[in-house]
């Protein structure tokens, strides 16, 4: 345990070290500025957008939370596979134009695009609280990756998460996005050796994958429940792919993915970064049969924690100096993504209330210092959510982030390829799809874990008088909701001449790149 | 300034073929055949990922502009 223990805090101070000297890195003349401190200068080439965005995307949570999935639950789990595949392809058009014509105009957050693109304060203060809503929970589940890991070592005690988000939030507000940046190289390092170790050691002292996957067959054949097992059966199969689908049209609508592609550099940049991101989706399908290995091993989660699993794989299967550096990987892998959610949300508060609603004539260095703070409440405001509230609950908020979210996509995926609809429309359909959504999420019982509501995602279509026993992703029934909201409202609102607001982009703003005479690259501007 | 610049080519529907083929479940949902020991449930769908790389580098190389 001691070994485990002190390689851990090692490599964890190495990590916060280099967050404090990022500030730095790639010298910025001026950090005083949401551009630099925001979104690191916009400068950032191939490799360190892979490993920003990689870092940013597959975060400790998912690293626990996917294994612990199939543990539990068997082949659903694993529809984070699918879902990380499908992303790229699905998103490369969209993401190119949303840089380009957040580079003409000096757009740091969707919510700024939606401003521009639609003419509405109401309509992008209804994208910025959604983002900022969603991102929270996220932040804190960060922490239960790290806590799952410290439960794992025997320490116990609120006093070393704490400790770890405070050095966390010391670097964030000085170096800014930088950090982040910075310490994902490491943190990407460390988890790609310990998986490479974990999926070519761990079998051969299991005999081998075919009976990893019996004793997984053998745990499933056991339980009553009709919805596990190491396939799909043909209630949940819809489940399956909706949610992959859901889950893959919302990642790019979270903030903090929108901050890691508008720091990059050029369009070509983010296009060959979607050939290159899948890396991180194989390393992740690999970590989801960790899940498996578990239960060949035999180990059993800490208390009813099944977030616990796979660090208690790791204690069990590893020497005791690389289980230390295997649980480092995880806690590294958690501040990652919570520094750069928490900037995403804090530039969502400054640019899109801040300096919307409170000081509308903000200084780039006014607005960078809002930034700064807003992104220390956050993290405080994460912790507080971890240690006085059951863990469980933003568990459930996040279910929830994902189907929120999901209702942004009209306004800001849409809005880039097309004008056609009404900010009206918009706004009622992002009312009826939110309200949906959370109608349908409160109405998911989940009897394994003794939930009434948030039990999952899966929402049973019976429930809407059809005669199946078929399961479908509520965000994904919440998002047709919307949409068809949103198309009778601006039909509606067209013929009845309601006034819509001004757009402020050109066409040709959407195809812009680096290099173009009115693509700023470091120049701050104050446009829009 | 020179022709109006599109994001439009007929490259991009390549696209559409890494988005629905791990959408069907048919393709995927068995148990045979094993590859090392893996069902095919989990090998197939994570081989998957070379045909989302091999059609986003496609795109990419087919829509570069000239610079």
């Amino acid at each position: 345990m001691t070994t485990e223990i002190v390689i851990f805090t090692v490599l964890f101070l190495i990590v916060s070290g280099m967050g404090f000297v990022a500030s730095r890195w790639r010298r910025p003349d001026d950090i005083a500025s949401l551009h630099e401190w925001g979104l690191g200068g916009r400068n950032f080439g191939s490799w360190i957008t892979w490993f920003l965005v990689g870092g940013d995307l597959y975060t400790a949570y998912t690293f626990v939370a996917v294994p612990a999935l199939l543990f539990g639950a068997g082949a659903t789990g694993f529809f984070a596979v699918p879902y990380t595949v499908i992303v790229y392809p699905l998103v490369m058009i969209v993401l190119i134009r949303l840089w380009s014509v957040s580079h003409v105009h000096g757009l740091v957050t969707p919510a700024d695009f939606v401003r521009a693109r639609f003419g509405s304060p109401t309509l992008a203060l209804l994208v910025a609280i959604t983002g900022i809503v969603a991102t929270m929970p996220y932040i804190a589940l960060q922490l239960v990756g790290i806590e799952a890991v410290l439960k794992t070592m025997g320490v116990t005690g609120d006093l070393p998460l704490i400790i770890a988000f405070a050095i966390l939030a010391a670097y964030t507000y000085q170096s800014g996005l930088r950090a982040p940046a910075l310490i994902a190289f490491v943190k990407d390092a460390l988890i790609y050796v310990v998986i490479l170790v974990a999926v070519i050691y761990i079998p051969t002292q299991l005999g081998g994958w075919g009976s990893i996957f019996d004793a997984a067959q053998a745990k499933f054949d056991k339980t009553p429940a009709a919805t596990d097992g190491i396939l799909l059966n043909a209630n949940n199969q819809l489940q399956y792919v909706t949610l992959a689908l859901g889950s893959a049209l919302a990642l790019f609508l979270y903030p903090h993915s929108v901050t890691g592609v508008l720091a990059s550099k050029n369009r070509d940049v983010i296009k060959r970064n979607m050939s290159a991101l899948p890396a991180y989706s194989v390393l992740l399908g690999l970590i989801a049969l960790l899940g498996y290995m578990a239960i060949a091993a035999g180990v059993t989660p800490i208390g009813t924690d099944v977030n616990t699993v796979v660090p208690q794989l790791f204690d069990k299967m590893f020497p005791d100096w690389f289980a230390g550096v295997a649980f480092a990987a995880v806690g590294i892998g958690a501040l990652v993504p919570a520094a750069i959610m928490s900037i995403a949300a804090a530039n969502l508060f400054t640019r899109n209330i801040y300096r919307e609603y409170i000081k509308r004539d903000a200084t780039d260095a006014q607005q960078a210092s809002a930034s700064k703070i807003a992104s220390l409440v956050v993290k405080v405001g994460a912790v507080l959510f971890i240690l006085l509230i059951d863990p469980q609950f933003s568990i459930d908020l996040q279910l929830i982030g994902g189907v929120i979210i999901l209702q942004t996509l009209p306004s800001v995926a849409l809005g880039l390829f097309t004008r056609w609809f009404h900010r009206a429309g918009l706004i009622a359909g992002w009312i009826a799809g939110m309200g949906a959504g959370v109608l349908m999420l409160y109405n998911i019982a989940n009897p394994a874990t003794n939930h009434a509501h948030f039990g999952s995602s899966a929402f049973a279509l019976s429930k809407l008088g059809l005669d199946t026993k078929m399961t479908i992703y509520a965000g994904f029934l919440a998002l047709a909701v919307n949409l068809i909201v949103a198309l009778l409202g601006t039909v509606i609102a067209k013929s009845a001449k309601v006034a819509d607001g001004p757009d402020a982009t050109r066409t040709d703003d959407y195809t812009a790149d680096q290099g173009d005479p009115r693509v700023h690259d470091l120049e701050v501007s104050s446009s829009t | 300034m020179t022709t109006p610049r599109t994001d439009r080519s007929p490259w991009n529907w390549l696209l559409l073929l890494p988005i629905a083929i791990p959408l069907i479940p048919a393709l995927f949902n068995a148990v045979e055949p094993r590859l090392f020991g893996i069902p095919l449930f989990y090998w197939l769908q994570l081989s998957f990922v070379l045909v989302s790389v091999a059609a986003t580098l496609v795109v990419y190389h087919m829509t570069r502009r000239a610079r």
